[in-house]
């Protein structure tokens, strides 16, 4: 049943051929055997899984149904759950269990899925290798002494590992389109304010972002069909048509723009993804798609505008985090200022203390100017460069990552290479646009990522693009299965 | 060497909407602690602002009222700063573009000279929640009640020359707020706080002098005795040789001292930027001028409508129109009695002293207008002298019932009726055959004032419930026969 795709699986629960029970004691079954080894989830909520399996299976007898009710899935534990611990990867929320869903949960909980629990992240999202996680890190299942990316890396290991069909995922700087590059798997960060962050535990908010984890475009366009719509509890949400997005899925692309950054295939990529992103492009053409080479000429301005901006953002996220109301508390404070010192110098990691200091240096008087402020008219500069990109081409390609997953440890300890890992991904988060990554190879029995970026709110044309690639090729059915068989072993 | 006195206000009113400016928490005072927070007021991971639609429109009425630029994007800062009871550990208010730009409020000193103080600008925050120190032994509670609560900080030029210019712009102020409905403007329950900028230069230097800020002060009286306070310690300090620094303070309305609380060192860098979780505020012309069109009386216009319309000197007429509540009652009075030199003296005399005895607001009174209005109806109409009046009123005050219930229940209705008056006139008469024959035998300036004694007698046997004015038509009837 693990092999399976979202829309098998629906197809399966509404002929019969298995209950969601079954399906959710399979999976949770796969997890409990498989899971010591990947490590990608923090929470299992098996108790509860099966009482929602239970109601769907009630729902699907009764006729009351949707296209996912009684598929179980994963959170990321970013999304606050209501009576289930969600740390969001952090010591500072080991023992927060949040009283209200986010709108995204509440949003797949109305349509009857079932949730097998919260998987494994960097801390606070701050990260692109899931080892700043308090919870451990994640390996990735394809190599078990690398990473499997992230920050959304539980998510993307479990779906690679075949734990869970399908996962949410953030995506602040990359954190959904590079564990999934990494993991072999399709994700999509969708346009700024097409889907809700409330109960989004925030990392940086003018670029944090939900969107769906999955083996297929196709269950992609079925995870976004729930996730999608304006939230008057997020006045950052946009008030635009949802339109189903699987019906767009098998459109032609005869005709199709398809515009190559020049900028995304510099210093720094290796050739062996180049290789894989130029045979995708291949792929393209001989769907009857026109390529040409644009320039983003802002593009190398993306990492560290954007390391101004998530940090300066996370700072103020993160105050919050005192040791007043909720979450983490030093023992025995001597007085207020004791109370937050330990507080936050207890309860968080490295990584997010680093960017804590960063943001809040680059808002200090007298640097506001030269970092923060400038770091935003960047940003705009960013933004026209794809602005004025879409107005020759319906879609651009690219590099989701320059490599394939790296080694535990490789890049621990160096802040700004780690950082690098996303600069192909953070100039869509910048600008608000979508952006996805789907399976375009494998080098060395590592899975190399294709990115696609689109329109605002053309994330329909995406899924049709990524879809019609996937018809065309195999690439997304490749699973790590040996490396699990090992596992199972 | 002469001084010049040199004020600017800051002052945060907080907006009278159901509910916070960032969640749909009640804002209502006086609740159990902690009991009008929800999710977002306590800054749960994950949950967003949304702008009450309500907050912005009564801010923008404020800078209508105040002939001010209404900015048609404005956006939402935050400032930092980590204190708990500010649970997100950052402020939502507006540093550089707020809602309301420049404007002008006209103040009427109370010797009929006027004054336009410049305001810089106005802007839309939040409250932050209350420290609770008393009730917890080595410990201090938080009640994130109030956190949240939508305010407007008016910011003023440095305008004022004097503390009762300053006293009289807030007064101002709080009868534009209260008149517009958007605060109720109860000064005790925190509805309007000021923070003063004092400083002090030679008259006739062009250069301010240093100031200082005391902050969160919130009555008219400590503001003035504030400014007071600060205006001689700076002259003392200067006089002395010495120099005023920067620093903010607080002052103790209780024992009537003030201390300084930081200085400019030690100020915080809160570290402003716009608020990424809140988009910015774009508004239209046809959005400004729905609300300017349907704008309430404001209190210069009322004050002019008073004078012309209940023909009210003008210092009657701007007591009385100086904030909605007060205006709201005398109306309501009038309406009832009709009378409006009646009306007036009974709100400005006998109520308002009243109520001030016993610190209460109009709204606090126990009085209703309508009450009042009776009660001076059964002046008009002679059931009872304005004497009894006051005697009612106070039975009124203390809950034993409107103007008729009481003058019924204790009898205080004048006696009209003319042959019992004229029974007590000849009674008295024939009690005192000596003041008759000196009344007689009186010239007319003489009799005059014999007739007080006789109208005292008769008013002393009806216990003050005599008609005074048939009384008097009787006596002299019967003195000339």
């Amino acid at each position: 049943m693990h092999n399976k795709t979202l829309a098998e699986l629906s197809k399966g629960l509404a002929s019969g051929d298995f209950s969601s029970s079954e399906l959710t004691k399979h999976y949770i079954g796969r997890i409990k055997q498989l899971d010591p080894t990947f490590n990608s989830f923090i929470s299992v909520t098996e108790e509860q899984a099966l009482a929602q399996a239970t109601a769907a299976d009630s729902r699907i007898a009764s006729g009351n149904t949707t296209p996912l009710t009684g598929i179980p899935i994963a959170h990321k534990d970013i999304f606050c759950t209501a009576g289930v611990k969600t740390s969001c990867g952090s010591k500072m929320l080991d023992n927060f269990i949040p009283p209200y869903d986010a709108t995204v949960v509440e949003k797949f909980n109305q349509s009857g899925v079932v949730s097998l629990g919260k998987t494994n992240m960097d801390e606070f999202a701050m990260g692109s290798s899931n080892e700043s996680s308090f919870y451990g890190i994640v390996k990735n299942p394809w190599s078990l002494n690398c990473v499997p990316g992230g920050s959304s890396g539980g998510s993307a290991a479990a779906v690679a590992a075949q734990l869970a069909p399908a996962s949410t995922g953030t995506d602040t700087g990359g954190s959904i389109r590079q564990p999934a590059a990494l993991c072999g798997i399709t994700g999509l960060k969708p346009t700024y304010g097409r889907v809700s962050r409330y109960g989004m535990i925030a990392f940086a908010s003018s670029l944090d972002q939900a969107g769906p984890m999955t083996r297929t475009a196709e269950d992609a366009a079925m995870m976004l069909n729930i996730m999608a719509g304006v939230d008057e509890k997020d006045s950052t949400s946009m008030d635009q048509p949802t339109p189903d997005y699987t019906e767009q899925l098998n459109n032609d692309l005869t005709g199709l723009r398809i515009g190559i950054p020049k900028e995304y295939f510099g210093e720094g990529l290796t050739p062996a993804i180049e290789q894989a992103v130029q045979s995708a492009i291949k792929e393209y053409q001989s769907l009857g798609a026109i390529v040409k080479e644009i320039s983003l000429p802002n593009t190398a301005l993306a990492v560290p505008c954007y390391y101004i901006i998530a940090p300066s953002e996370a700072s103020a996220n993160l105050s919050r985090f005192d040791g007043v109301r909720y979450g983490y508390r030093c023992e025995d404070p001597e007085d207020l200022l004791d109370l937050y010192t330990r507080t936050r110098e207890e309860g968080f990691g490295d990584e997010v203390k680093r960017r804590i200091l960063i943001g809040t240096y680059a808002l200090s008087a007298g640097f506001y100017d030269a970092y923060y402020k400038k770091a935003q008219q960047i940003r705009r500069l960013i933004k026209n460069d794809f602005v004025a990109a879409f107005e020759d081409v319906d879609v651009i390609m690219g590099p989701t990552v320059p490599n394939t997953a790296f080694e535990i440890g490789e890049k621990s300890n160096d802040p700004v290479s780690m950082y690098l890992e996303d600069i192909y991904t953070i100039p869509t988060n910048l600008a608000g646009l979508p952006g996805m990554s789907i399976p375009a190879g494998i080098i060395e029995g590592k899975p190399a990522g294709l990115q696609l970026i689109g329109n605002y709110f053309d994330e329909g044309r995406l899924l049709n693009v990524a879809h019609k690639f996937q018809q065309a090729t195999d690439w997304h059915l490749q699973t790590p299965a040996s490396q699990i068989k090992r596992v199972e072993r | 060497m002469e001084w010049e006195t040199v004020i600017g206000l800051e002052v945060h009113v907080q907006l009278a909407t159901k509910s916070k400016i960032f969640s749909g928490s009640s804002t209502a005072f006086g609740a159990e602690p902690n009991t009008q927070a929800n999710a977002v007021d306590l800054a749960m991971p994950g949950t967003l602002p949304v702008p009450n639609e309500q907050a912005l429109r009564y801010a923008i009425m404020f800078g209508l009222a105040i002939d001010a630029e209404i900015n048609q994007r404005s956006i939402f800062d935050r400032k930092n700063y980590f204190y708990p009871d500010s649970p997100k550990g950052y402020q939502t208010t507006q540093m550089d573009e707020p809602i309301v730009g420049p404007g002008i409020v006209e103040v009427q000193m109370p010797n009929g000279d006027s004054k336009s103080i410049r305001i810089h600008h106005a802007h839309l925050e939040e409250d932050a929640g209350k420290s609770l120190h008393e009730d917890f032994h080595g410990s201090t509670g938080i009640d994130l009640n109030r956190a949240g609560t939508p305010l407007i900080e008016i910011v003023s030029e440095p305008d004022m020359r004097t503390s009762e210019e300053a006293v009289e712009f807030a007064k101002k102020l709080h009868a534009i707020v209260t008149s517009l409905g958007i605060s109720d403007g109860h000064m005790s329950q925190g509805s309007m706080r000021f923070d003063v900028n004092v400083s002090v230069r030679p008259k006739g230097q062009g250069e301010y002098g240093t100031r200082t800020e005391t902050k969160n002060l919130n009555s008219f009286k400590f503001m003035e005795e504030a400014i007071a306070l600060e205006v001689e310690r700076q002259i003392d300090v200067l006089e002395d040789g010495g120099s005023i620094y920067q620093e903010t303070r607080l002052y103790n309305g209780e024992t009537k001292v003030a201390r300084s609380m930081r200085s400019k060192e030690e100020a915080n860098d809160y570290r402003y930027f716009p608020c990424p979780d809140l988009l910015p505020i774009i508004i239209d012309s046809p959005y400004i001028e729905a609300i300017r069109s349907s704008l309430p009386e404001l209190p210069d216009t009322r004050r002019s409508r008073f004078v012309d319309k209940y023909r009210l000197s003008s210092y009657d007429a701007s007591i009385l129109s100086s904030d909605k509540s007060t205006a709201e009652y005398f109306e309501t009075v009038f309406n009832v009695c009709k009378d409006a030199k009646l009306a007036a003296n009974w709100v400005m005399g006998e109520l308002t002293a009243k109520l001030n005895s016993e610190s209460l607001s109009i709204h606090e009174s126990p009085i209703s207008a309508d009450n009042l209005g009776k009660l001076i109806e059964r002046i008009i109409d002679h059931t009872i002298s304005g004497k009894i009046a006051k005697q009612v009123f106070e039975s009124i005050w203390n809950g034993e019932g409107n103007a008729d219930v009481v003058i019924e229940a204790k009898g205080l209705k004048q006696v009209s009726d003319s042959s019992e008056l004229e029974s007590m006139v000849e009674d008295v008469m024939s009690k005192n055959p000596d003041q008759v024959a000196n009344y007689h035998n009186a010239d007319d300036v003489k009799r005059k004032k014999m007739i007080g004694f006789f109208v005292g007698q008769i008013m002393k046997v009806s216990k003050g419930q005599a008609n005074p004015g048939m009384v008097n038509k009787i006596l002299m009837q019967k003195l000339k026969d």
